[in-house]
């Protein structure tokens, strides 16, 4: 079944309880899919340097490596330790710190890497992750939250949504994907990494592939449609936009809503009901084959 | 109307929770009229009711709203989700806003009224209910109908009836593609008269029976035809 939910502010102020906002998007899904739950938050730009959502086995140590990294690259810093999982922060380009984790602590996921995005996600119930990962209490500019209830594959972090597969970039799903086999050797061949056998993974780095190559988000969701098989509610982030897109025959329920001060897509419309104002919000069903985007350039300031 | 009428009762659902709210109406005689308030988006609000109840919701309701209803009349002041009214079998339905996808499907009767638009399969394997969108339809809208009646007064989406049975279509605005085996059919006097009664039925006074197209089966696909050519 699996829940999804995003939230893009248009305002301060909901920018700056956004993780409130979504995390109570989030529990209201929570009988959607028990298996692990995810949250990607959009905050705290620190271009030129990287932030890395990093996943280790356990005993992982996080300030070894942050050490490492600091030497390695002027400096380094440990944004949030929540043990299974960090968030570090480096001094270089995130490819460059790809290449350095891979060499020096190959035994470490990376899972998110870009200017803004945080990623969180772990085994169990919506609640223990937006707790136990302090979810609640960040700001951000907007978020993609996922619920998993098991179908493609294992019942593990690196099988739990968001998926991240470019920088900046990261998609949640509902439904399920029957071409992600051949798809995934053909992106692999374009130089596309992946780090699990998931369908959603699959159009994670789909649409990483297709904005490399000059694609905007509306382009590679257009594009999405020709090429995935299968049945899908998307939920995308990239670092300045959001867009929601569902299959042409819209097997996965979806509920769009809009006000002054956020815009907000969920499986379903009680997750949204949570959000302030959202009683007089503008709502929809977001039609199927019809991408919809956002972006921040066109919020005003 | 006698005073017991007069008297509406109110449940706030966000306070007693859904299965209280759910039971109270129940357990409602006939005649009674309820509040249902702070309904949040709840699934499977005011299903199953069997007496002739008033219903008014003051909010969005969730999924399988006012399923399996009889008799009684349910309003929706806001937006429903995925199948409202699915097998109702006598009763209304009124939903101010817009519905989610299979809204009354497989409904036997009773009427479903739309304010806003319908998404994907409205009335899908109809089953003798009334169907009014003041809004648009969604793709399959019709799928497999068997009858009753689908009144749409904005546009219809792809496939509109596709495999349809006897059930009747009537669209006052454009349709993007009809599905299998479901043609446009002449509105013949008694059609205008029953689109008529419909849209009266529904409250609708600002569009008129001969706006409509009327929408139904072509019958081709009742027997198999080996005439038609190899599987």
């Amino acid at each position: 079944m699996c829940g999804i939910a995003g939230l893009f502010a248009k305002s301060a102020e909901i920018e700056r309880a956004l993780g409130a906002h979504l995390g109570s998007m989030l529990e209201q899904l929570g009988e959607r899919g028990p298996d692990s739950a995810g949250v990607a938050l959009f905050r705290d730009r620190v271009a030129p340097a990287s932030k890395l959502s990093l996943l280790g086995p356990d005993g992982t140590d996080w300030v070894r490596l942050a050490a490492g990294a600091g030497d390695a690259f002027g400096t380094a810093s440990i944004v949030c330790d929540h043990g299974d999982h960090v968030v570090l922060r480096i001094d270089s380009d995130a490819g460059a710190a790809r290449i350095w984790l891979s060499e020096h602590h190959p035994e470490v996921v990376v899972i998110a890497s870009g200017h803004a995005i945080e990623l969180h996600k772990r085994v169990g119930s919506p609640a223990a992750l937006l707790d136990g990962c302090r979810v609640r209490s960040q700001d951000a500019t907007h978020g993609l939250g996922h619920t998993r209830m098991a179908t493609e594959s294992r019942v593990m972090t690196a099988g739990s949504h968001p998926f991240s597969t470019g920088e900046d970039l990261c998609l949640v799903h509902n439904g399920s994907l029957s071409n992600h086999n051949r798809l995934r050797r053909e992106l692999r061949r374009q130089g596309v990494r992946f780090a699990t056998e998931n369908d959603s993974e699959v159009a994670a780095g789909y649409l990483m592939w297709r904005l490399r190559d000059g694609s905007n988000l509306a382009q590679a969701l257009e594009a999405a449609l020709d090429d995935l098989d299968g049945f899908f509610t998307f939920a995308v982030g990239t670092r300045d936009g959001f867009a929601v897109l569902r299959d042409p025959i819209a097997c996965k329920p979806a509920v769009l809503a809009e006000t002054d001060n956020w815009v907000a897509m969920a499986s379903e419309y009680r997750a949204i009901a949570v959000l302030p104002g959202a009683a007089d919000a503008e709502m929809w069903e977001p039609e199927p084959a019809r991408v919809y985007t956002w972006s921040r350039g066109a919020v005003p300031a | 109307m006698s005073a017991v009428q007069a008297t509406v009762c109110e449940l706030d659902l966000r306070a007693l929770g859904l299965r209280a709210v759910n039971y109270a109406l129940h357990q409602g005689r006939a005649g009674t009229a309820f509040e249902v308030l702070n309904p949040d988006g709840v699934h499977a609000l005011a299903a199953g009711l069997t007496s002739e109840l008033a219903v008014d919701v003051r909010g969005h309701a969730g999924y399988y709203c006012a399923g399996m209803n009889q008799h009684a009349t349910v309003r929706v002041r806001g937006n429903a989700g995925v199948g409202v009214g699915e097998n109702m079998m006598s009763g209304r339905i009124e939903v101010h806003g817009s519905v989610g996808q299979s809204a009354a499907a497989s409904a036997h009767g009773g009427m479903l009224v739309v304010g806003g638009d319908a998404a994907a399969r409205c009335g899908i394997s109809l089953k003798g209910a009334n169907i009014v969108v003041r809004g648009s339809v969604g793709h399959s809208s019709a799928f497999m109908a068997q009858t009753g009646r689908l009144v749409v007064l904005g546009d219809a989406g792809a496939g509109l009836g596709d495999s349809i049975y006897e059930a009747r279509l009537y669209v006052r605005g454009s349709v993007a593609d009809r599905g299998a085996d479901c043609i446009e059919k002449p509105m013949r006097d008694e059609h205008v008269r029953e689109l008529t009664e419909l849209l009266t039925a529904a409250g609708i006074t600002d569009a008129a029976a001969t706006e409509f197209r009327r929408f139904g089966s072509a019958r081709t696909l009742y027997h198999w035809q080996p005439s038609r050519g190899t599987i």
